[in-house]
């Protein structure tokens, strides 16, 4: 057998889990970042920031992450900049988050009835000041249980950036696995801790659409 | 001069033309009625006269301004004329004194403190002084129409536009609400109300419009609209609500 015992295959592995939560965290800002940009180029009044908007969302929802990882880490190679494979997996994560986040929010934004906006155009309310004072904050309220739900989907995505090369914790898990031949244990592992990581956030977002439910008002 | 102005007006959404040449002047302190069967126009015409929705035809003129589809003059118009919807549209996540405050500081950047003292006098008036604090889901739907009308108050319009104001309450609660538009008529605010209350149209309005099919069919005191219809289609309808 080998010279590895339970702890030193749970320690390795949660090392490397730090680097799955840096990832998750990095893209999930990063991505509701860029996706709060997107999310008023797509709901302003710019045709050209419209359809550049619902172009950019179909691309990132109409192709696998794997390959859009596989273009962020092998495509900029092509224009001789050499991409290390946390900066490829950080933002093809960033991307790939900010059209999702983009299109959740956009619905919650959409979600806000009619007579919001009609109701503050009586009152002489331009765009910007219905935004900022009646529409967003309704769209907030519904938009965080989707949101924290979807940073599951985040940390899950971060899995497929083992695939060039970056050490997180999938990629642990593999290399730990070749060292001691003992995938069931080591992977079994990983699930658990993927578990840990996910179960809070989707549990914290049903939470959170209940009591949104219960309680309509902002107090 | 008159104070709204409505000339050949014509709106169309797609084929369907729903105003087909609206004419009426309303002067200062007149309220108007307006009357007639669902899908006649009314809340289109109305939704017009405030820049809601854009006319195809003719004109409307606010206190000597004429109405542009343009954002500055939209605003100049809103400041002018309030509107009153059938579903209140407050805001939900504000309070109703803070629903009160906010555009007078959004739009017209009074300063905050004035602008709660507007809003407790805007919601003494309506008497609903005490619930200043409360959120909209707290209210009942007539105490809910109340702040929605000391809201539109306090951004001081020479009109205000009532669509349906009641036909969302419970029948107990309309009468609290029609109170607070009979007051406002009594001090001489102008108004043009659709309205089903024809009770309360005969009392208090001036004029009464019946519009048929896109068209103001008929238009006079009230006495002589509900007592001698002179249209067979006015004769139906008041038949028909009597
Ligand atoms: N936004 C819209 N788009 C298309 N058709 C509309 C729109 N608003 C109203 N209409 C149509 O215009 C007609 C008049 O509607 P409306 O002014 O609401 O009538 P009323 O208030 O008298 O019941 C109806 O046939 C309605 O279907
Ligand atoms: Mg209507």
């Amino acid at each position: 057998m080998n010279d590895f015992t339970t702890w030193d295959i749970l320690r390795n592995l949660l090392l490397a889990a730090r680097w799955t939560v840096l990832l998750s965290v990095v893209s999930f800002i990063g991505g509701g970042l860029v996706g709060a940009l997107l999310l008023f180029l797509r709901i302003g009044k710019s045709r050209l920031g419209q359809i550049f908007v619902r172009f950019y969302v179909e691309i990132f929802q109409g192709t696998p992450l794997l390959m859009q990882l596989f273009l962020a880490f092998f495509g900029l190679g092509l224009f001789g900049i050499d991409v290390p494979a946390w900066l490829a997996a950080a933002v093809a994560l960033i991307l790939w988050s900010a059209a999702f986040l983009t299109e959740i929010w956009r619905g919650c934004v959409e979600a806000v009835a009619r007579g919001q906006w009609e109701a503050s155009s009586s009152l002489g309310m331009g765009y910007l000041q219905q935004m900022r004072y009646v529409i967003l904050p309704q769209a907030l309220r519904v938009a965080v249980p989707p949101t924290v739900g979807f940073s599951v989907q985040v940390v899950k995505g971060t899995a497929l950036t083992s695939i060039i090369g970056f050490v997180e914790l999938s990629k642990a898990g593999t290399m730990v696995t070749n060292a001691t031949f003992e995938p069931f244990t080591v992977y079994g592992f990983v699930a658990l801790i993927y578990f840990c990581l996910c179960w809070p956030l989707s549990k914290s977002s049903q939470i959170l659409e209940r009591k949104l439910n219960v309680a309509h008002r902002n107090h | 001069m008159s104070l709204i102005e409505i000339t050949e007006v014509k709106k169309r959404f797609g084929d369907n033309e729903v105003l087909k040449g609206i004419n009426i002047d309303v002067e200062p302190g007149e309220v108007i009625a307006i009357i007639g069967r669902s899908g006649s126009g009314k809340s289109t015409l109305l939704r017009c006269i405030n820049g809601l929705e854009n006319i195809d035809e003719g004109s409307i003129s606010v206190a000597g301004a004429q109405l542009l589809p343009d954002e500055l003059h939209l605003k100049a118009l809103r400041l002018k004329v309030g509107m009153i919807f059938q579903s209140f549209n407050l805001f939900p996540h504000l309070t109703a004194g803070r629903n009160v405050m906010l555009s007078q500081m959004v739009v017209k950047k009074t300063p905050r403190a004035e602008a709660e003292e507007m809003a407790k006098k805007m919601l003494e008036r309506v008497g609903l002084s005490h619930k200043f604090d409360a959120y909209p889901d707290q209210l009942s739907g007539g105490q809910q129409q109340r702040v929605a009308i000391a809201r539109a108050l306090a951004m001081q319009p020479i009109a205000l536009l009532c669509d349906e104001i009641t036909s969302a309450l419970d029948p107990e609660l309309v009468n609290e609400v029609l109170a607070v538009v009979k007051e406002l008529a009594a001090e001489g605010m102008t108004l043009m109300m659709v309205t089903h209350e024809m009770r309360f149209a005969r009392e208090v309005c001036s004029r009464v419009v019946f519009m048929h099919q896109g068209r103001v069919h008929e238009i006079g005191p009230p006495e002589e609209v509900f007592s001698n219809p002179r249209t067979a289609e006015l004769q139906q309808f008041l038949g028909v609500t009597h």
